[in-house]
């Protein structure tokens, strides 16, 4: 009775939207089983256009770019400049460019273990971090190398880190899912464990009386954990700065939200906690979104719970060709008409930010430097195969126990206090 | 199969077929009555020792620790209004204000994590849990939030926080709410794991685990909290903190040397007692303290002296602390033993309600008395 059909059927009957739908190409299936658009390209510029590449100018949103759960609606709304136009872009590329490096290494067998790619939800860790500050936190999930990215870690030391060098994101000792930086507590390989070390990241904000948000990112697979409705009842019940934030891929593994939560409306999750869905594949409305929660929380507000509708185009991990749980067709629609990078880039052709030319040179400039940053992580050693280097970091340096073992009686390393 | 399982034999030449008499009165329950041995152990000690609770020393160190550092925080169910589940945080609300002491919901999981998360950020959370039976439905943030970021992070991020609460069996409270979580903690690289016996054992070691910037389990011991312990005037100070990884000769001997923790060393020492008085033998009581690191060591001196090693604990046989230190002591100290190194442990079962069966379960005095007076061939 609790068929994939019957599920699927009360959700094409789509919600009423209650804001009129601006007029645009409507995209069927998956953008019209849903209340909020993942048009990339839906926002729209009202007046001319500065000359000056950071004099601030006003961009309007779609109205179809949020969907609200007991809250008003963020401005619609955005400040931007070209520069940050312009480097959004660039960022989006690099983290696209550095996920298919990735995707070339582990085919050619040389990154180990598992390695999960965000191509084509580029938008989200892009967004988030042209909205917050280098003092807000910064947590996600096993999908993390683009956020690490954002966070100021670099092309090299994140390619590296996969492939176990030493000069690695994490000194080659965490891989793919475990990458740090400051403000980015990572890099989580335990499905929902970060959403409530995420709400702790805010809770030391309310502590230390920090005006600071954290951000903390989860799946459509990870919502239905137990702690993050813990998570959520804390930061209510305690009013921490957390953005608590729902990337709807669409799928969790390889299971469809639809077969996975009683209510697919993450946003509306937090029950006590207002909700804000986002067109997570406009990287200006994830920006929008982000900056109207810090602020919500910069006034004290207490926790919100964002939903980013996105879309990963490739499979759950590198094992995963992706397509045996959902079509062909579908992942090709989501590339062609909705992907991150080519909305922004049409916005930023037809508003007249950049030339054609311009954009290339972007694109061009964003692959040198990937490019370089891979040779340069492919020429770095990997870690000395020695005690020293095996046992450093178990405990902070200076407290370690007299000795660790190894393998076998005699293999003891001792520390040097 | 079963027939073939006889202790080593050396042990098993001279076991008694003698059935081992439960005492007729059952003390079991009642505090080991260690108060002969603690005048024994402080009857140096200078003028100003004081009496402390086993709970009065763990809020001693709380409240000392509190009030250095802002950055410390106590945080679990029922710790501040209520005043702990035990007494432990008796009057830290009223002193510290509910920014420092604070009442989570019953939410394990959640408030696990949560404190992880503020430990990451620099905080230094001390996280009670109201027994450590409750701690296995957020063992994940303990093991993979809190024990591995540091390495996994290449060294950048630690996580400086203590978790602490009543650990093992209590007078009848059954098989849930009834284990001993040493040797689970104790597996797990990257934590500290104590485990206290005196007053002065709780309060040094509570501190140091605060001060520590690696995660640290403190298992303490409800049958403990309200046990009386002379504490020395060195100890009373607000400076006062027990290194990890250093065990406690508790009561010195020649012949036999028992290696054990937390209640279980006061069981010990009564029984050290007794087989003095009845065959003048000397055991040697090693309190560990600390699970891990642990002081191998003081293990190996030891049993360099006494060639005889026999561990006790309470907590289940299979895989355990006695496990890990004969296996230790086989693997680093073969050729120092006499006989074959003896586990007295809790029974391979989960803790049944009635108390004579209860008692069954756990070592008790008579036992340990009486299995060391095997292992030394005096029965």
């Amino acid at each position: 009775m609790f068929s994939r059909a019957a599920r699927l059927s009360t959700r094409v009957a789509a919600p009423v939207r209650a804001r009129v739908a601006a007029p645009r190409v409507v995209i069927p299936s998956i953008a019209a089983r849903r209340s909020v658009t993942t048009n990339a390209a839906s926002a729209q510029l009202e007046k001319p256009l500065p000359e000056s590449e950071t004099e601030p100018f006003q961009v309007t949103l779609s109205d179809e770019s949020f969907e609200t759960y007991e809250l008003d609606p963020p401005p619609y709304t955005l400040n931007v400049t070209k520069k940050e136009l312009k480097q959004m872009y660039y960022d989006m590329v690099v983290v696209r460019q550095m996920e298919m490096a990735a995707d070339r290494l582990y085919k050619e067998k040389k990154i180990r273990g598992f390695c999960h790619l965000s191509v084509g939800q580029e938008a989200v860790a892009v967004g988030i971090e042209h909205a917050i500050e280098r003092a807000d936190d910064v947590i996600t999930s096993y999908r993390c190398h683009g956020f690490a990215y954002m966070r100021g870690g670099t092309v090299r030391s994140i390619i590296g880190e996969l492939l176990g060098r030493r000069g690695g994101i994490a000194y080659g000792k965490g891989g793919s899912m475990h990458m740090f930086t400051k403000g980015f507590y990572g890099g989580n390989g335990i499905v929902g464990a970060q959403v409530a070390v995420g709400a702790g990241l805010a809770f030391a904000h309310k502590y230390t009386g920090r005006k600071n948000a954290s951000i903390i990112l989860y799946g459509d697979g990870a919502s239905n954990q137990g702690q993050v409705f813990e998570s959520f009842n804390m930061a209510k019940l305690w009013n921490l700065p957390a953005l608590f934030g729902c990337e709807n891929n669409k799928y969790g593994m390889g299971t469809s939200a639809a077969r996975s939560s009683a209510l697919t409306d993450y946003y509306k999750r937090g029950q006590y906690i207002p909700g804000l869905k986002v067109n997570g594949m406009d990287v200006l409305a994830v920006k929008a979104a982000v900056a109207y929660g810090k602020q919500w929380t910069n006034n004290d507000n207490g926790p919100l719970v964002l939903e980013y509708v996105t879309y990963r185009y490739g499979g759950h991990s590198m094992s995963d060709p992706g397509t045996t749980y959902r079509t062909r067709e579908e992942i090709q629609r989501m590339r062609s008409t909705n992907d991150p990078i080519a909305g922004l880039k049409q916005h930023i052709l037809e508003w007249g930010v950049a030339s054609e030319e311009e954009l290339k040179n972007l694109d061009k400039e964003a692959r040198a430097y990937v490019n370089e940053e891979v040779a340069a992580a492919e020429a770095m050693p990997p870690p000395e195969a020695n005690q020293q280097i095996l046992f450093e970091d178990i405990y902070v340096k200076g407290t370690e126990p007299d000795f660790i073992r190894g393998r076998t009686p005699d293999e003891l390393f001792y520390f040097k206090h | 199969m079963s027939r073939y399982l006889r202790p080593a034999v050396r042990l098993a030449a001279t076991a008694s077929r003698v059935q081992v008499a439960r005492p007729a009165a059952p003390s079991f329950f009642k505090p080991a009555s260690v108060a002969g041995f603690q005048k024994r152990t402080y009857a140096d000690a200078p003028a100003g020792t004081k009496d402390y609770t086993v709970r009065d020393a763990l809020n001693e160190a709380l409240a000392e620790e509190l009030e250095a550092n802002d950055k410390v925080f106590v945080m679990g169910e029922e710790v501040a209004q209520y005043n702990g589940a035990y007494k432990v945080t008796k009057g830290l609300l009223d002193r510290f204000g509910d920014r420092r002491v604070i009442d989570t919901p019953i939410t394990e999981m959640g408030f696990t994590g949560l404190a992880v998360g503020a430990a990451l950020s620099g905080l230094h959370p001390v996280c009670e849990f109201m027994t450590f039976n409750f701690a296995m439905q957020s063992i994940d943030h303990i093991v993979n939030s809190a024990a591995k970021t540091l390495y996994m992070s290449g060294g950048i991020q630690p996580c400086n926080i203590t978790f602490r609460g009543p650990n093992g069996f209590a007078a009848g409270v059954a098989a849930q709410h009834s284990q001993d979580y040493s040797a689970w903690y104790g597996s797990v690289p990257g934590l500290k794991v104590v485990s206290p016996w005196s007053a002065e054992d709780a309060k040094g070691l509570l501190k140091a685990a605060i001060r520590d910037p690696n995660p640290v389990i403190v298992l303490e011991n409800e049958l403990m909290y309200g046990q009386v312990f002379p504490m020395s005037e060195a100890a009373q100070k607000d400076d006062f903190v027990i290194p990890f990884g250093k065990a406690k000769i508790e009561r010195a001997g020649s012949d036999l040397t028992i290696v054990t923790m937390s209640r279980c060393v006061g069981q010990s020492l009564v029984a050290a007692e007794a087989l003095k008085k009845k065959y003048g033998v000397e055991v040697e009581v090693l309190n560990l303290r600390s699970i891990k690191p642990l002081d191998l060591d003081a293990i190996l001196k030891s049993i360099k002296k006494t060639n005889r090693l026999m561990t006790v604990e309470s907590g289940f046989p299979s895989y355990g602390v006695g496990a890990e230190i004969v296996a230790l002591a086989v693997e680093y100290g073969f050729d120092f033993l006499d006989a074959p190194p003896q586990r007295v442990t809790g029974a391979d079962v989960p803790t049944p309600y009635a108390q004579g069966l209860e008692e069954m379960a756990f070592p008790t005095e008579s036992l340990i008395e009486n299995h060391a007076a095997k292992l030394l061939k005096l029965i």
